[in-house]
């Protein structure tokens, strides 16, 4: 049987420096998972490595295998602009790009080179409902996107991602910039969204993992310490590491 | 010592010499003005503007050829200089490693520093003979000045657009290649658009200087007053009006040479109010 991500044996180094050491990791389908551990322990270095972003970083070597669909995404014949369309990624801060609101959500056809205008404009609106942003939006489709407050931004960055429906979305702390409301109703769009996608969130904040997530991986020092269903991680750790870290006793 | 210049007298001493400052300059503005603007309303805007006659000697005064002269060799210069600006921004920003940018900034920025006389030096003998030869007419040309003055300006609008090139956050870049975009689409998507209003100053400071520029386009343009059928035409710009004649100019022909002054200020003050409009709607647009 094939998972949907199946990482084996992953390690990467930046230059000298061995960030991730022999990660092991099995995703299903439509779930969520949470990757958490204290900071600087790889998770967003490990969260990269599924889309590969880590290979515009000079310096960067990569053993091991991450098969997405039963391929491995590191083979040499991999489409790297594909294999980015597949698995989309939401940043720690919002990044939306200096342009209007609709053009935001339109980049990925855009790049797709999509050219049929009401085509794009159905989608565009799709995207931003499903971003619970229609409503707030749909009067300021040309408004210029760094204009937005901050977490309208961040679901903006996430309505762009779904304009072209990626089978997996990586967040790295998706809510750090944003305050409790506004991390509160992103939340509730990833547990709207674990319908159709599944989901990789990095987050630092133990009680939004424990809310959101199906699984999650407890990371120490670039390794994977432990990863189980949410619930064993956080009631019956196995690792006396993972222990200590959720029950405040590290950092 | 130092309790002589205390906080207080330091603003004071140099809130003076800044309004010491914009006052000279109101002072050459408004001079310029009253010297140039009775003489306008005298010959009659209409006449001092639109008729090809430059004879000051039989009281004619129409600047349009010169109007045109300084319109064409702009627009010349920059269609030369733009273009080449923006994809060496572009290269040397994107695609050119950290250490050797820092050898090539430097070097560029040294060419703003070249006096315009050694670029009109090269022009008349170098390339004005090339055109002449090759493509025909006098060579001293609205090509040649084009040419020229697309080459002085590169720094400056390179320099800057480096600038704004380097200062997109890379999150920009990285939002763009994690939906899938390549390197190209990466820059002309997401990283232009960002830096645009950076982009679009230099091109004003640019301008600035091409419509400015009197040496080189003196020695290039072969300075000829006539309404220019082709680039191989020789034009005369207003600045290059003012420098040829001003040495020997007296009464009406030298009120005249101000009121071209005036003409020259009013044409750079459109430019920039425009372009500033320009950069000020089209930031964060489309
Ligand atoms: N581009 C890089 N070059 C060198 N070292 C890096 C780079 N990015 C991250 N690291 C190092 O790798 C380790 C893991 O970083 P990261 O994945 O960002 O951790 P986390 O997201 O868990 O806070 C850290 O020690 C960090 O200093
Ligand atoms: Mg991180």
């Amino acid at each position: 049987m094939t998972h949907k991500i199946d990482i084996k044996n992953l390690n990467l180094y930046y230059d000298e420096f061995h960030a991730l050491k022999s990660v092991n990791m099995v995703v299903g389908e439509k779930n969520i998972i949470a990757l958490i551990g204290p900071s600087g322990c790889g998770k967003s270095t490990l969260l990269r490595t599924i889309n590969r972003m880590n290979d515009l970083i000079e310096g960067v070597r990569i053993t091991g295998e991450v098969f997405l669909d039963g391929n491995n995404i590191y083979d040499p014949g991999m489409d790297l602009y594909e294999l980015r369309k597949r698995v989309g990624m939401v940043f720690q801060r919002p990044n939306p790009f200096a342009k209007s609101v609709s053009e935001n959500v339109a980049f990925g056809l855009r790049v797709a080179q999509f050219k049929n205008k009401k085509k794009i404009a159905e989608i565009v609106e799709r995207s931003l409902r499903a971003a619970g942003l229609w409503d707030e939006l749909k009067d300021k489709l040309n408004r210029p996107a760094l204009d937005l407050p901050l977490y309208q931004q961040q679901r903006l960055c996430i309505a762009r991602l779904l304009a072209v429906e990626p089978e997996v979305i990586l967040m790295d702390e998706p809510c750090s910039a944003l305050d409790p409301i506004a991390t509160m109703k992103i939340e509730e769009m990833m547990v709207e969204l674990k319908r159709n996608y599944n989901i990789i969130i990095v987050t630092h904040n133990m009680q939004q993992a424990a809310r959101v997530s199906d699984l999650c991986g407890y990371m120490l020092l670039g390794e994977m310490i432990e990863f189980n269903k949410t619930s064993e991680i956080f009631t019956n750790p196995r690792d006396k590491r993972t222990q200590d870290y959720i029950t405040g006793r590290f950092g | 010592m130092m309790k002589l210049f205390s906080e207080k007298s330091i603003k004071k001493a140099l809130t003076v010499i800044a309004f010491s400052a914009i006052a000279a300059l109101l002072l050459i503005v408004v001079f310029i003005i009253l010297e140039g603007l009775p003489f306008i309303f005298k010959v009659g805007i209409s006449d001092f503007l639109f008729s090809s006659e430059w004879e000051p000697q039989m009281g004619r005064f129409g600047i349009f050829p010169m109007i045109i002269g300084s319109l064409v060799v702009t627009l010349g210069s920059m269609i030369v200089g733009i273009p080449l600006a923006l994809s060496g921004a572009i290269f040397l920003s994107e695609f050119v490693p950290r250490w050797a940018m820092r050898i090539i900034k430097p070097t560029i920025e040294l060419l703003a520093g070249i006096p315009s006389v050694v670029y009109g030096f090269i022009g008349v003998m170098v390339l004005a003979p090339l055109i002449r030869d090759y493509l025909g007419g006098p060579g001293l040309s609205i090509l040649a000045a084009s040419i020229i003055l697309g080459i002085m300006i590169l720094p400056t609008i390179l320099s800057i657009s480096i600038d704004s090139l380097k200062a997109v956050p890379q999150s920009y870049r990285e939002g763009a290649f994690a939906l899938g975009a390549t390197h190209w689409q990466t820059i002309h998507m997401a990283v232009l658009p960002a830096a645009k209003s950076g982009i679009i100053a230099g091109i004003i400071l640019g301008l600035g200087r091409a419509i400015g520029e009197t040496m080189a386009v003196i020695m290039v343009t072969g300075n000829a007053v006539i309404l220019p059928k082709s680039p191989l035409y020789s034009v005369r710009t207003l600045t290059a009006n003012i420098a040829l004649e001003m040495g020997y100019a007296t009464g009406m022909h030298r009120q005249s040479l101000f009121a071209t002054g005036v003409i020259l200020l009013i044409i750079i003050m459109v430019l920039n109010y425009t372009a500033t409009i320009a950069i000020r709607r089209r930031v964060g647009k489309k």
